[in-house]
């Protein structure tokens, strides 16, 4: 069985003025790119908070079986989110649900064929932004004047 | 085959300086990508100083100048210096875009220009653009349909009709688009990227073009189409102002669409 290779392998060999082969260089990419712009900053950030909202999961999951598992296990994981690592946690897997949430609804949107013009990817970009940080601080006064 | 690092021999390391010529006033330093074929060596960065008093507005104009007077060796395409032919597209601090369009003031610092980002090097600013040419070969761009033209003339189009292509046709293929994407970059070898999905949209949305159902068949994949993940690089770069994102948003709904 042949392995599966990249097909622009092919082109990665050139030729010497004298006709001798060389294999050529790649051009660079992320080293050159400017990645803090806009458009791809939020895509990657998009996924990152998608792979870490996954795993903000495991912790939910962790509580509700500590909650099964009975009194001891449940005070063991009440007191882990109640320490200032679990709140920080918390605080953030809060943030980085509602980006993921603001960033796929955008994603909806240009889905319906809306929203490709460049002012209008800076603008709604910039909501997901702001959103973000004010939900997040919104979800945590409400959370915080129910509980005290 | 995602690789966030150069591989090693691609790895661009420090080349000489070609100081600005002595009472120069304005001087600008261009940082350039050079690799040759026959040095055997890694890529490496030149530096040319160059006296902005003595040079025309834009970037192309430096290199021309560059290569005039301070190093024959320096090799990069041109040809129309007035952003048609899209032979200089190139990386300029951190976009593509056409050389002959990008004004030396613009870039704040150094100017640093490399080749279109992840491609094959021919030598320095020369990226092998076959692949990409092929992947535009298999959209087949070019008009396609059963009927016959008139005998007495041309096939016609309402104004509506050819509003619609509009925003496709101004494309140079010059290929800052494609090679600004992220997911070309890592899938470029199935992924059609963004240039070449704005020629297919470009025949799917025109009039007289027969042949949609076939077309969007042969888009209808995982990869071809679908690893457009709307990074929206290749809009915020074009150097003509046109918008492949919209254009693939515009398949991705007919797809839809014609689902029923």
């Amino acid at each position: 069985m042949s392995k599966i290779t990249d097909a622009r392998e092919a082109l990665m060999v050139g030729r010497r003025s004298d006709g001798s082969l060389v294999r050529r260089p790649l051009s660079p990419h992320l080293q050159v790119y400017d990645m803090l712009q806009m458009s791809s900053a939020l895509s990657i950030t998009h996924r990152i908070t998608g792979a870490l909202w996954s795993i903000g999961m495991v912790f939910l999951v962790w509580w509700l079986v500590a909650a099964a598992a009975g009194e001891s296990a449940y005070n063991g994981a009440m007191w882990f989110f109640g320490s200032f690592i679990g709140v920080l946690g918390l605080m953030g897997l809060t943030a980085v649900a509602w980006y993921h949430t603001l960033a796929g609804i955008r994603h909806l949107y240009w889905d319906s064929g809306r929203g490709f013009e460049i002012p209008t990817m800076y603008l709604t970009g910039r909501a997901v932004l702001i959103g973000t940080a004010a939900l997040t601080a919104l979800t945590w006064l409400i959370m915080l004047i129910t509980w005290i | 085959m995602a690789t966030f690092t150069l591989p090693k021999n691609s790895t661009v390391g420090e080349g000489r300086t070609y100081p600005a010529p002595a009472g120069a006033k304005n001087v600008k330093a261009f940082k350039i990508y050079r690799w040759d074929p026959d040095g055997g060596a890694n890529p490496r960065t030149d530096t040319y100083e160059i006296d902005l008093d003595q040079c025309g507005p834009m970037v192309l104009d430096a290199l021309i100048k560059i290569k005039n007077e301070v190093d024959t060796t320096l090799t990069f395409r041109r040809s129309c210096r007035e952003g048609i032919c899209g032979s200089c597209a190139m990386n300029i601090d951190g976009l593509n875009t056409l050389a002959c369009l990008k004004p030396i003031e613009e870039v704040t610092g150094d100017v640093r220009i490399s080749p279109l980002p992840h491609m094959p090097v021919v030598k320095d600013l020369v990226p092998d653009l076959n692949q990409i040419y092929a992947q535009l070969r298999s959209v087949e761009p070019w008009l396609k349909s059963d009927t016959p033209p008139p005998p007495d003339g041309e096939r016609l189009q309402s104004k509506e009709e050819r509003a619609k292509l509009d925003g496709l046709w101004e494309c140079i293929l010059c290929f800052c688009c494609s090679t600004a994407c992220p997911s070309y970059w890592w899938n470029g070898d199935r992924y059609l990227g963004p240039a070449v999905l704005l020629q297919a949209y470009r025949w799917i949305a025109d009039s007289r073009d027969e042949a949609t159902g076939e077309r969007l068949d042969a888009l209808e994949d995982p990869f071809k189409l679908y690893r457009c993940h709307t990074i929206m690089n290749c809009t915020r770069t074009c150097p003509k102002g046109l918008n492949p994102a919209q254009a693939i948003g515009e398949i991705k709904k007919l797809m839809v669409e014609r689902q029923g």
